[in-house]
């Protein structure tokens, strides 16, 4: 690390050392218990909790001037959260950054996993808002640590009951919860369902930090991550009739983009990455944008 | 009725002051059998139905029980893990206040499904069906399985609660005044259906009420509480009939028969 890449008067990676130590130690008995909730001393970070305090203070603890680092925002690189954050660590590391997931030795995100898949050599840190599983249904947090420890897991399925109940099919899409190691129920953050299936046996280290809850949870390379489901409503990912209308790819996961006042819609990649990697198709082919709907404005118009 | 215990107490005791509490308990639960505990407020009936099913453990005293598997266990040497899965199991827990024993944020079904899942069901369908079948036994409209219970009047989450904890086929019951708060009518049927589901699931119970009618209704035998401690037992009838303590004696003559 050389200091005069770093602004003056502040320690690398923002926090002091003593206090990474601290994280480190958290982050250690994370990884050794994998999905367990670790409490660690959360510091203030200069933002506001719920823009990712949890997971730049995991970024800190790890981050080395070695380090490439990727910030992502529901997939893109170019929002205003990634930006600050991957601003935040130029500032303050002089680490070099990338926006491209392969040269990435280290990505923060909030919700979501990148397309590619992740190598042995990467650290995933996930920026998480709630990271206790079973808040939904029990309150008391000394109630849900107890459930934890015991195994007490029934009211999980409860939750996915309701849903199929209510809308004839599970409708949670994001955060969904998964047991980790066949031992613990885990909050995978708010990332969609369709991320799911890549925590599974992933080669990378995956590393999630809650700042407002002051919570540390890991899950080592190569763990077993289950999504909760039932022997007639197995799980399932999204999945869409479209495909992204600038790379045209069909197994990424896509956002839906309003492109005008009349109503047209037209998909696009979230991995903003991803997308960019693959290029853009053949003005040719025709682009996947669909009709427009007939909106209160068409129809006023015609009567007009 | 079979010559050994399911429950069996020694000199259980748990006083949160001198005299608060219950004290110096012994007795005998035998499958199938209805027992009654009733005595005035604070004489003790709740803490020790409390310490009996395995929720609040005592300054002295065990409590043994007899599993499924016909292994006694003494219920606060086990793990809490094992006092949990059996209170979700073989066991059963009603109490007074349904919101005690409700999830209120989520709908009849998935109150009544909640057990099974906790024990390992993973069939939404069959959840589903055994959920529709129970609310029927309790006799509550099926049509509303997936309304939520504070949408219930007080007697529907009564049953409800019955359901709730029924649904696993548990051996021991402990209620806590279930028809407490109720109107009459609404008393008298879930007494109906309670007595109904007692003989046909050949259930144990422990029940808790200060209500001399429902202990003769349900209870075959009686235990009179005062003051933490055991004054009479016996036969319900026998008690009720001819109360041999001077407190069981006020107890009766204090009943109003309109």
């Amino acid at each position: 690390m050389s200091a005069a890449t770093i602004r003056d008067g502040y320690n690398f990676a923002y926090l002091d050392e003593q206090t990474k130590r601290m994280i480190r130690r958290a982050l250690l008995k994370a990884v050794a218990i994998p999905g367990y909730q670790v409490p660690f001393g959360g510091r203030e970070m200069p933002m506001p909790y719920g823009w990712g305090t949890g997971g730049m203070q995991v970024t800190a603890a790890v981050i080395g001037a070695d380090d490439v680092l990727k910030v992502i925002d529901q997939g893109a690189d170019d929002t205003t959260n990634a930006v600050s954050i991957r601003a935040f660590f130029k500032d303050l590391t002089g680490v070099e950054t990338t926006e491209k997931t392969r040269e990435a030795s280290l990505i923060q995100t909030r919700h979501r996993i990148p397309e590619a898949a992740l190598q042995e050599d990467q650290i995933l840190v996930y920026q998480v808002p709630i990271p206790e599983p079973l808040r939904f249904i029990e309150p008391s947090e000394v109630e849900t640590r107890k459930m934890h420890a015991l195994e007490d897991y029934g009211v999980m399925h409860v939750k996915l009951y309701e849903d199929i109940a209510h809308f004839g099919h599970i409708a949670t899409t994001y955060a969904y919860p998964v047991m980790v190691n066949g031992r613990y129920i885990m909050d995978p953050s708010p990332i969609p369902k369709f991320d799911n299936p890549k925590m599974h046996q992933m080669p990378a280290l995956q590393l999630f930090g809650a700042g407002r809850e002051k919570r540390i949870y890991a899950i080592p390379p190569y763990t077993d991550v289950k999504s909760l489901d039932f022997e007639d409503h197995p799980f399932e990912i999204q999945q869409w009739d479209e495909s992204c209308a600038i790379c045209g790819s069909h197994e990424s996961f896509l956002d839906e983009v309003i492109m005008d006042d009349l109503g047209t819609r037209s998909f696009i990649c979230s991995d903003t990455d991803f997308c960019r990697e693959r290029g853009p198709i053949e003005e040719s082919i025709n682009m996947p944008v669909d009709t427009p709907i007939d909106t209160p404005i068409d129809i006023l118009r015609e009567t007009l | 009725m079979q010559s050994e215990p399911l429950l069996r107490v020694n000199n259980l005791s748990k006083l949160y002051a001198p005299g608060k509490g219950c004290e110096e308990i012994s007795l005998d639960l035998y499958p199938g059998e209805v027992l009654g505990i009733v005595g005035e407020s604070g004489s003790g009936k709740s803490t020790l139905l409390t310490s009996l099913s395995a929720r609040l453990e005592p300054n002295a005293g065990e409590v043994l029980y007899r599993n499924a598997k016909n292994e006694w266990l003494n219920l606060y040497e086990l793990p809490e893990s094992e006092r949990r899965r059996l209170l979700r199991t073989e066991w059963g827990v009603v109490h007074q206040h349904a919101r005690d024993g409700l999830r209120m944020g989520v709908s009849a079904g998935a109150n009544i499904g909640e057990r099974l899942m906790a024990v390992g069901q993973r069939h939404y369908g069959n959840i589903r069906k055994e959920g529709l079948r129970w609310m029927e036994d309790v006799e509550l409209d099926v049509s509303r399985i997936d309304d939520k219970p504070n949408t219930y009047s007080g007697g529907m989450q009564q049953r409800l609660q019955i359901a709730r904890n029924l649904v696993t086929h548990p051996r021991l019951v402990f209620m806590d005044e279930p028809t407490g708060g109720l109107d009459v009518s609404v008393q008298a049927r879930i007494l109906d259906l309670l007595r109904t589901l007692v003989r046909d699931l050949n259930l144990a119970v422990v029940i808790v009420t200060h209500d001399l009618a429902v202990a003769r209704l349900l209870a075959q035998r009686l235990v009179v509480m005062r003051h933490g401690k055991i004054v009479e037992t016996g036969l319900t009838d026998q008690v009720l009939d001819d109360p041999q303590h001077p407190y069981t004696q006020l107890l009766v003559s204090s009943v109003l028969t309109p």
